[in-house]
């Protein structure tokens, strides 16, 4: 076997079978895969959730995870936010020609760890390979498919005046952690990448409260634009209290150092949602006991005036309003 | 986290916020010169616990926003030559030239990367030989001296890759001009804190003799703002200007002797042009003829397109305080962050991006 | 204008110094702050300290602004 990906493994050849059959398909393989048929055939019955994501991030191992671990999380939790148990994932490959096989191998084995942690399988796959400098080291992109229970109607448009808003952890560790790995920026962060599955977090939630009107997990756009776009989305206003918010010290040393604000920074791990008032405090302590959840915290609530947007009190007792980021986030000097 | 959040103690903020109120009767409009403040006073909202006889104006102090044009198309032109690397602040990335800006340049295949330090860009050299590593050195005092140390460092490993493109601004001149045009009936100025930190507050007494200015260097926490604003209204209403040190913690009235040796043994003073305000004599720094060899300035050849400024864009009497970002036509309408027409609303610390982002709530 | 955040000095070798804020750490130049030592905390500025924090300035800044604040409360 070569220690390297060549755009042979992509050519349907004997190569591919072999990188299929002996590296990517063993780890994760079930009833379903093991057929290795051109579509995964399986029989639902109910609503169903539907939902696809592709990543790129580069590089594609940071403290906290990898590429693997991140592309099972991602759609995992994007089944999870629209109340769906998730079931089934596709798991498609693009790899740049010369990418080390080891690399891959460590990154198919965290597919099987988060696969299995969230209780969901692989069902079918594609890989392709392209010529060196054509992508950066690797693309996954992944699709989910989960049920959800009858009555359950979760989004983000649904939020209404008087819930609370409950975040379940310190906010952009995600980003920060992927951050201080770049070229020209390094820097140790005591945190590493809050990636992980939250699909048992919200069926601890749903199974003491019906309830729940939103749920997103922030992430591009940080904690910011996911309030906002349930301002937008529902036509309420929000208003949340900068002191109430979670976040670890290592993030804000950071944010502090680059001129960042820890509200827009990426999670991977977390989730915001909009609860009625009756069932906050039973939801808030379901989550406590979570390991995913042990930092939730109720930040604000949902308030009839400035509709659409969203409002910040400052520590100091004065507010703002809190927008969506616009364009990429950019450490700054001034 | 030490010395930042003994500074933002709310009980410490709120009685301040009262207090300024029970003594300033006087109009008193005031200019935070600097980019920092600007993001500090909006992020905290300040303006909601200042009585409306108090006016806060935002200056040039945006070393992204008063870069000309003309500097933006140099950069933009540069990162289009075969075999060079562009390596800058992040602020630069989205500042609009003539025609374009580093980010699209960067998407038609210019690479362009963002440092935090000229460490970052020195090792960006050493790594890539045969690539010319040019840096776009913007900034006030605050940055030049590490700049220089920079361009030194270049020297003593005798580095043949690594160039500075030198756009750096001075800030007493900046000031001087905003003063001299008279635009602004001004009373106070907070004055920068860390470029402070570098000259020290000689430069300021002038503002405070003979334009009667009140002058005080500020920190960057809210209690560090109000204590400023506290110690201006008090000048103002005994009519006692002069220059005071608010964040004595991190200014000393001679500032850092060791940064200004360093500084002025690398560069010249020189003159430059700030958007906005125009050409500025001896406002600037170029390097010094010793190491011209580090001058992208002297290494480089790229003719320009004309200069052409957008049409309708106000940025300029905004940056000299003559405008809130709300009374351009412009703010909110075609120029958004998303869209940046002028470079008040690119940079995160321009006035209009800090109006647009964390603009009051009477909006 | 420039952005600039209080940090410890963990530890020195020459030029420079290895620095942390709420846990994060960078290694630093002190070209333009040799005065400062270990346990110091210095204005770090896009990866330069430019001046040595002053710990007793920052004190009795705090001070004198507690007292005036009670002042101004007592009413005189």
């Amino acid at each position: 076997m070569n220690d390297r990906i060549l755009l042979a493994h992509g050519s349907g050849s004997k190569l591919s079978h072999d990188l299929i059959e002996k590296i990517l398909a063993p780890p994760i393989n079930n009833p379903i895969l093991s057929r290795m048929d051109d579509s995964a055939v399986f029989e639902l019955s109910g609503k169903l959730a539907f939902t696809t994501d592709s990543y790129v991030v580069n590089p594609i191992f940071f403290p906290g995870g990898n590429i693997g671990r991140l592309a099972v999380c991602g759609t995992v939790n994007d089944l999870s936010m629209s109340g769906a148990q998730p079931l089934y994932l596709s798991l498609a490959l693009i790899i740049e020609e010369g990418l080390e096989i080891e690399e891959l191998r460590k990154i198919i084995e965290s597919v099987r760890q988060t696969a299995e942690e969230a209780g969901v399988q692989i069902v079918t796959g594609d890989t392709k390979v392209v010529n060196r400098g054509k992508a950066d080291r690797l693309f996954i992109n992944t699709a989910g498919i989960g049920v959800i229970a009858t009555g359950l109607d979760i989004s983000g448009s649904m939020a209404r005046e008087g819930d609370k808003i409950i975040l379940s952890g310190g906010i952009g560790e995600h980003g920060m952690a992927v951050m201080s790995q770049r070229e020209g920026l390094q820097f140790r962060l005591p945190v590493v990448s809050d990636c992980a599955p939250l699909n048992k977090l919200v069926a601890e939630m749903l199974a003491v409260s019906n309830n729940i009107h939103s749920l997103r997990d922030p992430t591009r756009g940080g904690l910011a634009s996911t309030l906002s776009e349930f301002a937008r989305q529902s036509g309420v206003g929000i208003s949340i209290e900068e002191d109430k918010i979670p976040i670890h010290d290592g993030v804000r040393g950071a944010c502090e150092l680059l001129g960042l604000d820890p509200l827009y920074i990426a999670n991977e791990g977390k989730l915001v949602a909009a609860v009625a008032p009756d069932d906050a405090e039973k939801v808030l302590s379901v989550m406590r006991k979570n390991m995913y959840g042990g930092q939730a915290a109720t930040i604000g609530e949902v308030t009839g005036e400035r509709k659409g947007r969203v409002v910040l009190k400052t520590r100091i007792g004065s507010s703002r309003i809190l927008d969506m980021p616009t364009g990429e986030i950019l450490p700054r000097i001034c | 986290m030490r010395f930042i959040d003994e500074f933002r103690d709310v009980g410490l903020a709120q009685k301040l916020a009262q207090k300024i109120t029970g003594i300033s009767h006087k109009p008193a409009r005031l200019m935070e010169f600097c980019g920092g403040h600007t993001v500090a006073i909006m992020r905290n909202g300040i303006r909601q616990l200042l009585p409306p006889n108090i006016e806060m104006l935002s200056g040039p102090g945006c070393p992204v926003c008063v870069t000309a044009n003309r500097d933006i198309d140099k950069s933009i032109a540069l990162a289009s030559l075969p075999d060079v690397t562009i390596t800058t602040f992040g602020d630069m990335l989205k500042v609009p030239g003539s025609y374009s800006n580093l980010q699209k340049a960067r998407a038609e295949g210019g690479d362009i990367r963002i440092v935090y330090s000229t460490q970052d860009a020195l090792q960006i050299a050493r790594g890539n030989p045969q690539q010319s590593v040019i840096f776009i050195g913007i900034g006030f005092e605050t940055t030049a001296p590490t700049i220089a140390a920079a361009v030194i460092q270049a020297e003593k490993e005798n580095l043949k890759n690594f160039f500075v493109l030198c756009q750096l601004k001075m800030t007493p001149p900046a000031m001087k001009a905003i003063l001299d045009l008279g635009e602004v009936d001004l009373n106070g100025i907070i004055c920068p804190g860390h470029v402070s930190a570098i000259i020290g507050t000689r430069s300021y007494e002038a503002y405070a003799r003979d334009y009667g200015i009140a002058c005080v260097v500020a920190g960057f926490e809210p209690v560090d703002i109000l204590q400023a604003i506290e110690m201006l209204v008090i000048q103002i209403e005994n009519k006692n200007p002069q220059v005071e040190i608010a964040y004595t913690r991190g200014v000393k009235p001679e500032g850092n002797p060791r940064a200004l040796e360093l500084m002025h043994s690398v560069f010249d003073v020189a003159g430059a042009s700030w958007r906005g305000i125009g050409d500025i004599p001896n406002s600037g720094f170029k390097l010094k003829e010793k190491y011209a060899r580090f001058d992208a300035d002297e290494e480089f050849e790229v003719e320009l397109p004309p200069v052409k400024e957008a049409p309708g864009c106000r940025c300029g009497e905004v940056l000299r305080g003559i405008i809130q970002p709300p009374e351009c036509k412009l703010f909110r309408k075609l120029c958004l962050p998303e869209n940046p027409i002028g470079p008040c609303m690119v940079s995160s610390e321009g006035t209009c991006a800090a109006y647009y982002q964390y603009g009051d709530l009477d909006e | 204008m420039c952005l600039a955040v209080p940090v410890k000095i963990i530890s020195i070798e020459g030029e420079q110094a290895e620095v942390d804020i709420g846990g994060v750490g960078r290694k630093v130049s002190i070209t333009l702050t040799p005065e400062a030592r270990v346990g110091d905390y210095v204005l770090l500025h896009t990866g330069y300290a430019i001046n040595v924090l002053n710990e007793e300035e920052a004190q009795e800044t705090l001070n004198l602004l507690e007292r005036m604040v009670e002042a101004g409360e007592s009413g005189d």
